[in-house]
């Protein structure tokens, strides 16, 4: 078990450097002259791009530039933004904000996916299963703006039941509800279906009949024996989803006011900040790699026939 | 040019527009107050002169008063510094500020006398080597500071920031302290118009206690203006918001009316005016795309719609042989008479936008229709110039525009009316992936076809308009336009101390420009703002800035 933890912690550090390299390599090709840029439609003072462009290493080749990142980033400097600003306090903010967005949209997708899937998968062709497949239907394909902004409208500003939009820059726990829900949405509907593909599969194997055969009350066999073994794909769907619910979140935190890690990746590629996207994409991968283990370690709890070794 | 960088960042995702018949019936009245642990500003609610919110965004750089070229930066820093002069904001007129005057005879030597009594918020005595001081670090290209170039005019500019290698001086030759209260500055050339420029934040004052580190100093500016910085409200919170209160010893005639402001950093416009809707946000600077049809109903007449100083226009780059062969100046003026400003303006903007007529925005003073027949709708003579010319240049127009930005669905517009009067297929939109890239290929003179570009006001003048941009060789000469006939008479008139005489030779150097239509005029942009039920007197100056001093808290 420990061994296949390093094993994996290990393989982590080219996946890494591989990705922190194409990161640089896109925004690099995205091309353009962020500094001239600064002036907007007014024509730039040369002097100040020059230096600027020195004092980021503009003018050197991918590789160099790559490679000063890296040496900055092995004595654990981030570098810094177009303006000077430490890409690593620009994480700081963002991070645990994003964490707590992800968070709430997690549990809302977990709480209610699961029950909504179990129930489903329980009462499969009744009236509540077909419930839960066309409430999930038409959240899947309702495009997220959409329901970011019908829900804002009417839950925040007619309604007044959450905040319409979160405090900036230090959004609470009841400010991220709203955009929670939207955001947990997408993934709620999958977790359901799936939950519920897996409970009717599962509510016919052996071991369910067995545990019904010894007499184990319904509720046991159900929580237990059913749901446990069930959740596995659940488990890696929502081990992924956590990364992508924290970098995708663009759109909703957009709606919402929440300066969260997706607005700072899109507004660094828009002003062609490398060194802050990458920095930014870099922990999400991170972030990812480490779920993922996580998720493989959780398959050992859920299910005793996988071990590692 | 803080225009277009705003409009950038506002590319964001609205494009649902949310029909919207009822304005915030359930919206509770609860105060504006969204920050937390700001002491003093709790009050909210019953005294009149508490706090009150803005929309803003986060500054670029440092709040140094050189170093801010857009609103992120700008709002603050005009808010806590006074110049020379300030800018009247129903008429854009210069009005002194701290300057009891500021004489010349010759529009090169310029005499600055000071007020006495003005003091920085920490209690310096505001003087004249305040300014001269602070002219000359933010003109050292060794600072920085991304306005050098406005101390160009001075003499001696070329010292602190030359073309290539280090500075060989460290304070122009031009500015001259003479006493406490008085200062001469010697510009290079002519320039009748300097005056105007003096309410710009570069030629801010700065106190002595900025010197000892101006990057700390960047963080917790002191300035002498109207609102000085709230630290034990948090000042400067990054990516969160600046607060500022009222400066009691305030010298100026516009004294704040409320006892502070907090400029709050919203992620996008759509957001801020959901805010603004839920009375969380009290003063919104600009609509979003999605509100742009809907705010008028939504807000009543707490909606605000006035006329800016900016302007729309399509460039083309002179630079490339096919569009400056003779001739091709007559394509130009049937593509512009192609264009249905009117229906356009219509479709995209509700009819808020109004057609151009001129190369100066209405609100400069010496705007009238110079451009007469040449931006009017018509379809034949604009089919007959075209074929004059000798056709479109490259057999057909295409007009670039940053695909992120909110422009490309006016771009489409303008062409389709282009190729409805010249025939299909004669302009097409080239959409460049962001503004970054599409200001590389513009300013580095590499277009073949047109692009779009905007301008807004910096001082209200006409050199602001025309000097700046279409003088030969020009920093922000995009089209390389390069005309000797207008560059005489720009030459003049930034030269001509009187002000009608000055106008006039304006009039006829733009008389030249129409002839050769480095530019076609568009439209002119309105200001879409707006604000809650808390706060009242809300007033946009000429430049579309919210006169910050005016407002008062409910």
């Amino acid at each position: 078990m420990g061994r296949y933890v390093i094993r994996r912690l290990l393989m982590m550090i080219p996946v890494f450097i591989g990705t922190t390299f194409l990161i640089y390599y896109m925004v690099y090709q995205l091309g353009g002259d962020p500094i001239s840029a600064m002036f907007g439609d007014r024509g730039a003072d040369p002097v100040f791009v020059a230096q600027k462009r020195a004092e980021l290493h503009l003018d050197d080749s991918l590789i160099v530039q790559y490679w000063y990142y890296l040496k900055g980033l092995l004595q654990g400097d981030f570098g810094t933004t177009l303006n000077g600003i430490p890409v690593a306090d620009e994480l700081k903010r963002a991070f645990p904000i994003s964490i707590r967005l992800a968070l709430v949209a997690f549990a809302i997708e977990v709480v209610i996916g699961v029950t909504a899937g179990l129930i489903a998968g329980l009462k499969r062709g009744k009236f509540a299963d077909s419930v839960v497949l066309v409430v999930t239907l038409v959240v899947i394909s309702i495009p997220v703006f959409v329901l970011g902004y019908v829900l804002q409208y009417f839950m925040g500003l007619q309604w007044g039941w959450f905040p319409a939009t979160a405090t900036p820059g230090d959004p609470t726990w009841e400010d991220l509800i709203l955009p929670g829900i939207v955001l947990g949405s997408l993934s709620l509907a999958f977790v359901a279906r799936l939950t519920r593909t897996s409970i009717v599969e599962n509510i016919r194997a052996d071991y369910v009949r067995t545990a019904t055969a010894k007499g184990l009350p319904r509720r046991r066999v159900v929580t237990v024996h059913l749901l446990r073994n069930s959740l596995i794909p659940v488990v890696t769907f929502l081990g992924a989803d956590l990364g992508s619910l924290m970098a995708g979140a663009i759109v909703t935190e957009g709606i919402f006011n929440v300066d969260g890690v997706g607005r700072l990746i899109y507004l660094s590629v828009t002003r062609h900040e490398s060194s802050t996207v990458v920095g930014a994409v870099a922990a999400l991968v991170m972030i990812y790699l480490v779920m993922n283990l996580i998720v493989d370690l959780l398959y050992a709890v859920l299910d005793p026939r996988i071990r590692y070794a | 040019m803080r225009g277009t960088t705003r409009a950038k960042w506002l590319a964001g995702v609205g494009i649902l527009a949310l029909a919207a018949t009822a304005c915030g019936s359930s919206s509770d009245n609860k105060k504006s107050d969204t920050g937390s642990g700001a002491g003093n500003s709790a009050s909210g609610g019953s005294s009149s002169g508490g706090y009150y919110t803005a929309s803003s965004t986060e500054p670029q750089n440092l709040l140094q008063p050189a170093n801010a070229n857009e609103t992120g930066g700008f709002y603050p820093l005009s808010m806590m510094f006074r110049g020379l002069y300030t800018y009247d904001p129903k008429t854009g007129d210069t009005v002194p500020a701290m300057a009891e005057s500021m004489d010349t005879t010759d529009s090169v030597n310029w005499t600055v006398k000071l007020k006495s009594g003005w003091t920085f918020h920490n209690g310096e005595p505001v003087t004249a080597k305040s300014f001269v001081d602070a002219w000359n670090w933010g003109a050292l290209s060794t600072n920085k500071q991304i306005n050098a170039t406005w101390y160009q005019p001075i003499e001696g500019y070329d010292q602190l920031h030359p073309e290539q290698g280090e500075p060989t001086a460290q304070t122009m030759s031009g500015l001259k302290v003479v006493d406490d209260n008085t200062f001469t500055i010697k510009l290079t050339s002519p320039i009748s118009s300097f005056k105007a420029q003096m309410g710009y934040t570069p030629f801010m004052p700065l106190p002595t206690e900025f010197y000892k580190d101006p990057a700390k100093y960047g963080e917790a500016p002191i300035g002498n203006g109207p609102f000085q910085l709230d630290t034990a409200a948090g000042g400067w919170e990054r990516k969160k918001q600046i607060t500022v209160k009222r400066y009691d010893n305030y010298k100026g005639n516009d004294k704040a009316k409320a006892a502070g402001v907090k400029l709050v950093f919203y992620t996008t416009y759509d957001a801020a005016y959901t805010a603004l809707r839920d009375n969380k946000l009290d003063v919104i600077d600009q609509m979003p795309t999605s509100a742009i049809a809907s705010f008028q109903k939504d807000l009543g007449d707490r909606a605000i719609v006035q006329p800016q100083l900016s302007i729309q226009k399509i460039g083309f780059p002179l630079y490339d042989p096919e569009w400056s062969k003779p001739g091709a100046e007559k394509v130009r003026q049937g593509l512009s008479m192609a264009i249905d400003r009117a229906a356009i303006t219509k479709a995209i903007y509700k009819g808020l936008e109004v057609p151009a007529n001129d190369f100066l925005a209405p609100g400069i003073p010496g705007h009238a229709d110079v451009c007469g027949d040449t931006c009017k709708f018509n379809p034949e003579k604009a089919k007959q110039l075209v074929a004059e010319g000798g056709g479109i240049p490259h057999g057909k127009l295409t007009i670039a525009t940053n695909a992120d930005g909110p422009h490309r669905e006016w771009v489409t517009a303008v062409c389709n009316s282009i190729n409805q009067v010249i025939g299909a297929g004669s302009c097409e939109p080239k959409l460049y992936p962001e503004f970054s890239v599409a200001r590389k290929d513009i300013s580095g003179h590499k277009m073949q076809g047109a692009y779009r570009t905007g301008w807004k006001a910096d001082y209200p003048f006409p050199d602001n308009f025309l000097n700046d941009v279409y003088r030969t060789g020009a920093a922000s000469n995009d089209a390389g336009y390069s005309s000797p006939v207008f560059d005489n008479l720009a030459k003049q008139a930034m030269a001509t101390a009187d002000k009608n005489q000055s106008l006039d030779l304006w009039k006829q150097a733009e008389a030249q420009m129409v002839k050769d239509l480095p530019s076609i005029p568009l439209w002119y942009y309105t200001t879409k703002a707006g604000y809650s039920t808390n706060v009242s007197n809300v007033q946009f100056d000429v430049f579309g800035n919210p006169v910050f001093t005016e407002v008062t808290v409910k």
